[in-house]
């Protein structure tokens, strides 16, 4: 595979990519922003394997994890950009609420 | 756009298939070893083994003759033989596929025993395969046919090109006015927000939302989390970490502009389905989202061909329904070759784009129709698995 990117992102507000190859520790990688054609310069902190998720910056403990523009879970440890984002460090937010996007673009939380 | 045509047999109700089987069908668990039996002496029939049929009751029983029925209607079955313990089970599946014009007999075992009762269902199967295979394919629009949707062994790359390439040609076939089933109730559980948004109707909408309203408290219920099934050992070691992440790469297979315009029971076909007078469009059926269980209820409600997408590399086929296998993890693309029908991994390297992954599928669809037989019939996969509601009694 010869791609520039070796991450996809969905959309320019998520949070973690997804490796389209297995990504050693310390690479110094690009991803793609797949709404947008945009590429964000990235080094990883661990080795990701291929359908992996990486952070694309700092997450504190607490916070929604957001990929495909919504939340998918929250961290429960702090994760750094260039982590490897898994069961590790991120857990379901389904039983206590969920996150939408309004008409007006923005993200809601719902309980 | 410009609608493709595709050889299939026209069945005397009108609808369209892409097979032509004989099943030889057990009304329940006692009738397997007839129907076995029966389907060994006459190659080239099928029979339908399952675990069932004895002591159901309520809406489980009704379920259970839905699905029976269902399966024998499928415009993939050219003909059916029934087999029964009993004559009056055996009689309500016969009369709930008999008006669809197709060859249809039933046999009871009670007071004459597996070996009469095989004599004389073989003779009648022997006739309606001499039958089946008189009757030709025809050229019918692509729009004809009913495709059901469903993901398995789902990984991160399902939720960036697999998914949405389903997505991308449910879009083109609810287009050009086909009818596509989705389902998979606990997996869409974290995007089900994002599938009430795409209903028709606030009716639809609240249909739907009834459905998995109800399918959580049922969890709730039985005092358990789906954190502890969902997402599977094969989705965490895909790289998917949560059921709302998996959910959102689940809900990829809806397209982005393809409205939901009903909601149906498990097994049920759409309002005017047996006239071709059914709203076209995409339903959410109610189903499991184990992947042989929803594949059997999409098959009895009609289905003619399946879209299953695959992350780690589901393997599932059906008897009656052909299952077209798609993949965009190039590591399964690679280790799972003979599992795979279309493998679009080029879109992770950006080898690919979405439209020509969808036109690859597209194809897939159209030679599938015609005749070519998908990885999972190659390789004998048959996985026909009745949903059971609760215990029997």
């Amino acid at each position: 595979m010869s791609a520039r990117h070796k991450f996809l992102v969905h959309e320019p507000e998520d949070m973690v990519g997804v490796a389209v190859e297995d990504v050693a520790a310390g690479e110094e990688v690009e991803a793609l922003i797949m709404s947008n054609g945009h590429y964000l310069p990235l080094k990883t902190r661990q080795a990701v394997p291929l359908g992996h998720k990486v952070a694309l910056r700092d997450i504190a403990k607490g916070s929604e994890v957001i990929k495909y523009g919504v939340a998918i879970g929250e961290a429960f440890v702090d994760i750094k950009a260039g982590d490897h984002v898994h069961v590790h460090n991120l857990q379901s937010l389904r039983w206590k609420k969920s996150v939408v996007r309004a008409d007006d673009g923005q993200l809601v939380t719902i309980s | 756009m410009d609608i493709p045509k595709i050889y299939a047999y026209r069945r005397p109700n009108g609808q369209i298939g892409v097979r032509n089987h004989v099943i030889i069908l057990p009304v329940d668990d006692l009738s397997n070893a007839a129907c076995e039996h029966v389907a060994s002496n006459v190659p080239g029939t099928l029979a339908l083994p399952h675990p069932y049929g004895r002591l159901q009751f309520g809406e489980d029983l009704e379920l259970h003759f839905r699905t029976l029925i269902g399966t024998g209607r499928n415009p993939n079955v050219a003909a059916v033989i029934v087999i029964g313990i009993e004559p009056v089970w055996t009689k309500r599946i016969v009369d709930g596929i008999s008006d669809t014009g197709k060859p249809v007999a039933g046999f009871a075992i009670e007071e004459t025993g597996d070996i009469m009762t095989i004599a004389k269902a073989t003779r009648k199967a022997a006739e309606f395969l001499q039958s089946a295979t008189e009757l030709q394919r025809e050229e019918v629009s692509m729009s004809e046919l009913t495709i059901s949707v469903k993901c398995g062994e789902s990984d991160t790359t399902s939720g960036l090109a697999s998914n949405p390439t389903c997505g991308n040609v449910v879009d083109r076939l609810t287009g050009m006015k086909s009818i596509v089933y989705f389902g998979e109730t606990s997996e869409v559980t974290g995007g089900e927000h994002l599938i009430a948004a795409r209903c028709a109707t606030p009716e639809i909408k609240d249909a739907f939302m009834e459905i998995h309203t109800s399918y959580i408290k049922f969890i709730e219920d039985q005092g358990v989390s789906l954190l502890g099934s969902q997402p599977t050992e094969g989705n965490i070691k895909g790289g998917l970490t949560t059921i709302e992440e998996k959910a959102l790469g689940n809900v990829q297979k809806m397209g982005r502009t393809s409205q939901v315009v009903g909601v149906l029971h498990p097994a049920e076909t759409p309002q005017g389905f047996d006239k071709q007078s059914a709203e076209p469009g995409l339903y959410f059926m109610d189903t499991s989202s184990a992947a042989a269980e929803c594949v059997t209820l999409m098959a009895a409600a009609g289905a003619a061909i399946h879209l299953f997408t695959t992350g780690q590399g589901n393997i599932i086929g059906n008897p009656i329904e052909p299952v077209i296998k798609i993949t965009a993890n190039p590591k399964t693309a690679r280790t799972m070759s003979e599992h795979i029908d279309v493998d679009v991994s080029g879109i992770l390297s950006g080898e690919l784009t979405l439209d020509q992954a969808g036109d690859m599928v597209m194809e897939m669809i159209r030679r599938t129709a015609n005749g070519r037989v998908t990885c999972a019939e190659t390789l004998g996969h048959r996985e026909f698995v009745l949903t059971k509601l609760y215990r029997s009694a």
